[in-house]
């Protein structure tokens, strides 16, 4: 009983705590289950009859569901390009012996602290110039070209830690670096992959710079870019917006609550990169 | 016995020198080229420093610098409220697994979803107001986001919202791998809640909270562009209340269509990266070094 009045301060203040980061989430569920007129009435409530309404109109009537197809297409192409290119590299700076070697990977690593706002200006005169604005290729290859550092550096930190005997022995099956990567290296780096996939999909998920200024084209709009223009277009209709909202951040909520373990590793380690 | 060719490596590194050569190494390049010319269209006569002057001339560069800085302030508050929450989970109350899937789900919502949704709450005739008008806290039912005095501290609280996730997590990841009987030890000695996370705990994670202070900066300075770009409404406004140097490279090169200009706006925010590169290898080996000697 004492133990429990001992602690009853500290589960009020990680109960506040919890209060303040489910706020948001709760208000945006709740008010995209209201009407329109009950939310101009009653703004803080439970809705006394949820509709769906609203998330119908958001389905339907809006370019939402293209939109994620369109983040879709981003996400799998720049993770696949930068994954490949990112393997190979890290597999020669981790297990053969070059010129240049230690300055590459300093050069690749320094570039994960250089904002991207710096390098947009002259790719976006170059791309308008040779037509690549509002194309998928274009804004792949940039992604990929932005998370490839940080994979590097991860799977270089990675391929490290394979025991050497395993190398050894592989070569003495007359096994070449290739055969050695894609046969043994890469299913010993299961873990690092799965994180790099979860930080590398975020980022492209959740970008919004490069997708409003290299994917201007209705079209080609990316959600988190459709989202922003969205939420201008439906200023006063908030559950409307919230609905939409909703939408957006399902997929991110449901691998979170199925894979936390993974999301908070990768989060963690892309945060801090 | 196949023998690994002298150009192997290069082969294997060549798909990775092409691509940060083209996102990377051409613009870094192009900017400073570009930064003392007149560019119209591709490409324009050399002017020299003409850009910086401009640049540096012009009011609205320097209120935007002045807000990025503004947001350093939100570090501490971000520091204080991470650490006095992750000691909290460390202690392992009941149900601590739950409380830290929670706590961490502002940092798993995208920027510009949560920047929608706290807009629409922090809207004048918003849920945040009439909570505290029923609070009888009137005088801080502020317009949080139409106006010029306060939207900047709007986005404000929306970072330290999201980021202190952050920390709470990194900081609760560098307590689980401290010694473990030091704190007991301290325990049976009868040192009370505040003793062992004043003397105990909190001089073992001077590494990670640099480290996390370091990373912070960073993100205040050079991105939180999408943050003022939802809550400024695309415009960095009210006025130009919520202009941030990003915004204003954004802005430069999108809206007036003036490169040159944009261009030594991005070599000067560059330089600022590239100062503090070095403090941020130097943090993160450092908070390497404390996980590693535990």
């Amino acid at each position: 009983m004492n133990k429990l009045l001992a602690a009853l301060p500290k589960h009020a203040v990680l109960l506040f705590a919890s209060f303040l980061a489910l706020v948001p989430t709760i208000f945006m569920i709740s008010t995209a289950l209201k009407t329109e007129q009950e939310y101009a009435i009653d703004k803080l409530g439970f809705p006394s009859m949820p509709v769906l309404e609203n998330f119908r109109a958001v389905l339907l009537d809006s370019p939402f569901l293209w939109w994620m197809l369109n983040s879709l297409i981003l996400v799998a192409g720049a993770v696949v390009i930068s994954t490949i290119v990112s393997c190979l590299a890290a597999y020669a700076i981790a297990r053969m012996e070059f010129k240049g070697r230690n300055m590459l990977l300093a050069i690749s690593t320094s570039l994960m602290a250089v904002p991207p706002i710096v390098m947009i200006v002259p790719l976006f005169v170059l791309y308008s110039r040779i037509g690549l604005i509002s194309t998928y290729q274009g804004a792949i290859l940039i992604y990929a070209g932005l998370i490839t550092p940080f994979s590097v550096y991860l799977l270089t930190t990675f391929f490290r830690t394979v025991p050497n005997e395993l190398f050894e022995s592989a070569r003495m099956d007359g096994a070449n670096d290739f055969i050695i990567l894609v046969k043994i290296v890469l299913p010993l780096s299961a873990p690092a992959l799965v994180t790099l996939l979860v930080v590398n999909s975020l980022y492209v998920w959740n970008d919004l710079l490069i997708a409003i200024i290299f994917l201007q084209d209705d079209a080609k709009r990316t959600l988190m870019a459709g989202i922003s223009v969205f939420q201008g277009r439906y200023n006063n209709q908030v559950p409307l917006t919230m609905a939409g909202m909703v939408i957006a951040s399902a997929p991110m909520l449901i691998l979170y609550i199925s894979f936390q373990k993974y999301f908070i590793r990768g989060l963690m380690a892309g945060a801090v990169k | 016995m196949t023998r690994t060719s002298r150009l192997t490596p290069y082969l294997y590194v060549a798909p990775l020198v092409l691509l940060i050569a083209f996102v990377f190494g051409y613009p870094l390049v192009r900017i400073f080229e570009f930064s003392f010319k007149m560019v119209r269209g591709i490409d324009g006569p050399w002017i020299g420093f003409r850009n910086y002057q401009l640049v540096l001339g012009q009011d609205l560069f320097w209120e935007s610098v002045l807000h990025n800085v503004q947001l350093l302030l939100a570090i501490p508050v971000m520091v204080i409220v991470s650490l006095l929450v992750a000691i909290l989970l460390y202690e392992r109350v009941a149900g601590w697994k739950l409380y830290r899937i929670i706590v961490f789900v502002p940092f798993v919502l995208a920027i510009p979803i949560i920047a929608v949704v706290m807009k629409r709450m922090f809207q004048f005739s918003g849920p945040v107001n009439e909570v505290l008008r029923w609070l009888s806290l009137d005088f801080m039912a502020l317009d949080w986001i139409g106006s010029s005095d306060v939207a900047l501290w709007t986005v404000m609280i929306l970072i330290i919202w999201r980021e202190s996730a952050l920390g709470i997590i990194l900081f609760l990841a560098r307590m689980m791998s401290l010694d473990e009987s030091v704190i007991e030890a301290a325990k049976l000695e009868g040192a009370n809640w505040w003793q062992r996370a004043r003397y105990i705990i909190l001089p073992q994670m001077r590494g990670v909270i640099e480290f996390f202070v370091v990373v912070s900066t960073i993100t205040m300075l050079s991105a939180v562009f999408a943050y003022v770009y939802v809550i400024g409404g695309g415009r960095g406004g009210p006025g130009t209340a919520t202009v941030v140097v990003e915004f204003y490279i954004f802005n430069a090169l999108i809206r007036t269509s003036l490169p040159g200009i944009a261009s030594a706006a991005s070599v000067m925010l560059f330089l600022v990266s590239v100062a503090l590169i070095f403090p941020l290898f130097r943090a993160r080996r450092r908070a390497a070094q404390d996980e590693a000697t535990r």
